[in-house]
């Protein structure tokens, strides 16, 4: 969602000039192609025929996930080598589908798929034992465990991770423009991790004499102009939606619990890497 | 009149062609279907136009390739590494076998509803009214909300299950059955059942034939069950009658052989049938009521027994009424068995969705399914109507 907030910032000088869509799994790809939506900024894995045959560009990622099971805990289950013949719950149409199937294939093991398209009647699914196992990316699992279940603690994430799921936001062929607006807001929000400017400092930033924050934030112009944006776009994103460490603190950490992991900077020993802007 | 049209073709041919009743009914329709045809044209033409801009890949190519997903219930054998072309297949049988089955017990328990109410008794009748109201008015898919959520919370877990008797399971992973275990006496059985029931339409054929030429009245009813029950008995007899059981157990998380109905396939076949045979009811209601009282009482008054003026004179008429509006009826139900995405059943919508999203390829497999349920609707209609025709008043 902060992706969309900065994209608005960045075009309108108003992070609240969006409006959102909800979609589901199967819905997604079908509403970019045919423009009901132009950016989809949901939990999309970037592949290769998403990629190319379904017509679409990713902008980034701006989260690095991976596929993992929750269990029940009292089913006394510590690997996810142990669910051969386990009825599981898992969203239609999504990489997740294809990663379980795989991954049950090689191992030699049997699984019973529970599909049901809409994540609210799938969680419910499984939080009412229908399933043994809900398998989607270990963040989605997080959302659901502390937000449908009665009791987190009776829930187990097991430790497998079994796939890469990169995650961003995707924007349909035909439009490079719009294609450059969206990547680099999302840039921008990493940059100014990387150059610690928040929202509240960054008022203060504007004065600086370092010559790549003063070319960030626009007081020395040229990089709005490039994009075909006001000058001053970085600096409203940074002002109304936060850096990537504050939106990640706010959507991520208090909400779900997790911790950084591999979405610190590169820095610090993650994988997020603003390219440079000049 | 004659001579005024043609003295004024004569001298404005074209006026006269404008006013020419014959000439201006075809120019509409010429034009009409010239209007809908470049309409269709330009839509299929903008699609391709479109599709190509934004490099988005088209044909059918995708239905041999691995599809690499999961379905959970299959009538043939599926896995993984099988095509999309086949899992098609799997969704299209799986929305045959719930639209038949469901169409198959929607109308028993409609024709029973329907029964009760033109029923003498209050209490049946009040019954059968109740029923209706409520099931009628509200959407089917919320139904299927509440049954599934009922199924899967109202069920112990797969280690708690029901055991009501032996062999029986009842779980929120589905209904465990025991099956006979595989012996050559079964296939034998089957094989005769199949002969007995010819048998059993020879026996009527023969009997009619009889009772035309004669007048001699021969119990081809009881005759012909007979055949087609005794025959299979026969043969499972003759072929040592086994009585091994192929009976499920709780391996792992879940049971393990036998047969199994799952919550999402019973939760779909309840409500379908539940919905359906409300509309039945009602069907089945007006078609005896649209029966004149004459009829009854001049077959009594003949002395013909209860039951024979019930199959001989009310049945066949009433049929009359009632096949075309339950023809509907079937085809509303196979294409309401289409909410199963809502609920988890891998039928043919749900997996070519799943499709659709795996491939991208929106056009080619929502144009697939369409044609599919198309194909099924006509086939419906064109066997009812045939059953209609020879259900029709023969008049001489």
């Amino acid at each position: 969602m902060d992706v969309c907030r900065a994209v608005a910032a960045a075009m309108f000088g108003d992070a609240d000039a969006v409006r959102f869509t909800p979609l589901t799994a199967a819905q997604r790809f079908t509403a970019l192609q045919s423009g009901e939506v132009d950016v989809l900024s949901r939990n999309t894995t970037w592949t290769t025929t998403r990629d190319t045959s379904l017509g679409l560009n990713f902008a980034g990622i701006n989260y690095y996930d991976g596929q993992g099971f929750m269990v029940r805990k009292d089913l006394g289950v510590t690997s996810a080598k142990q669910l051969s013949g386990a009825a599981i719950c898992v969203e239609p149409g999504t990489t997740t589908e294809l990663n379980l199937a795989d991954y049950f294939r090689a191992n030699n093991m049997d699984f019973e798929p529970v599909v049901i398209e809409n994540t609210t009647e799938v969680t419910a699914a499984f939080f009412s034992g229908r399933c043994d196992v809900y398998t989607t990316d270990a963040s989605g699992l997080a959302s659901a465990r502390n937000v449908s279940a009665e009791n987190p603690e009776d829930y187990v994430i097991l430790p497998e991770i079994i796939s890469k799921e990169p995650l961003g936001p995707v924007v349909r062929h035909g439009d490079d423009e719009w294609l450059d607006i969206v990547k680099w807001s999302h840039i921008a929000m990493i940059q100014a991790e990387e150059f610690g400017i928040t929202s509240d400092n960054v008022d203060d930033m504007m004065d600086t004499d370092n010559p790549g924050i003063k070319r960030f934030l626009g007081v020395t112009p040229g990089m709005g102009e490039a994009l075909g944006l006001d000058e001053k776009w970085a600096y409203n994103i940074v002002k109304q939606v936060g850096n990537y460490g504050e939106s990640y603190q706010r959507n991520v950490t208090e909400k779900l619990g997790l911790e950084r992991g591999l979405n610190a900077l590169w820095t610090d020993g993650g994988l997020m890497y603003a390219f440079p802007i000049r | 009149m004659s001579s005024t049209q043609s003295s004024s073709s004569g001298t404005q041919p074209l006026l006269a062609l404008i006013y020419d009743k014959t000439f201006r009914s075809i120019l509409y329709q010429v034009l009409v279907f010239g209007g809908v045809f470049l309409l269709g044209w330009y839509l299929v033409n903008n699609t391709l136009t479109n599709l190509e801009q934004q490099d988005i890949a088209t044909g059918f190519g995708f239905l041999e390739r691995e599809a690499s997903f999961g379905i959970s219930e299959s009538v043939i054998e599926y896995s993984p590494a099988d095509t999309y072309g086949r899992a098609l297949v799997v969704g299209i049988l799986n929305t045959v076998k719930v639209s038949a089955l469901g169409i198959f017990l929607a109308t028993i328990l409609g024709t029973l509803i329907g029964i009760g109410l033109v029923s003498p008794n209050w209490l049946l009748r009040f019954m059968g009214k109740t029923y209706i109201e409520t099931f009628r008015n509200v959407p089917l898919l919320l139904q299927l909300f509440f049954w599934y959520s009922v199924v899967t919370n109202a069920f112990p877990g797969p280690r708690q299950a029901l055991n009501p008797m032996a062999g029986v399971f009842a779980s929120n992973r589905g209904l465990y059955l025991p099956v006979p275990a595989d012996h050559p006496a079964w296939t034998a059985a089957l094989i005769a059942l199949i002969l007995g029931l010819i048998g059993a339409f020879l026996v009527r054929k023969w009997a009619l034939k009889r009772l035309e030429a004669t007048g001699e009245v021969f119990p081809y009813l009881s005759a012909g069950i007979g055949v087609a029950i005794g025959l299979p008995i026969l043969a499972w007899l003759v072929f040592g009658a086994p009585t091994e059981m192929n009976t499920p157990s709780l391996q792992g998380f879940n049971f393990q052989g036998g047969i199994s109905l799952s919550p999402e396939f019973f939760t779909l076949l309840l409500g379908l049938t539940i919905y359906t045979a409300t509309y039945i009811a009602e069907i089945v209601r007006s078609g005896i009521q649209s029966v004149p009282k004459g009829q009854s009482e001049a077959a009594t008054s003949l002395g013909l027994k209860p039951s024979w003026v019930m199959r001989l004179i009310i049945l066949p008429q009433a049929l009359r009424v009632i096949i075309p509006p339950m023809t509907n009826q079937y085809l509303n139900l196979t294409k309401n068995s289409s909410l199963a995405v809502a609920i988890g059943y891998p039928d043919l919508v749900s997996i070519s969705n799943t499709t659709m999203n795996q491939t991208g390829q929106a056009v080619e497999a929502v144009t697939i399914f369409m044609t599919i349920y198309l194909s099924i609707s006509l086939l419906i209609s064109f066997f009812m109507n045939w059953y209609n025709k020879r259900m029709a008043l023969v008049e001489r």
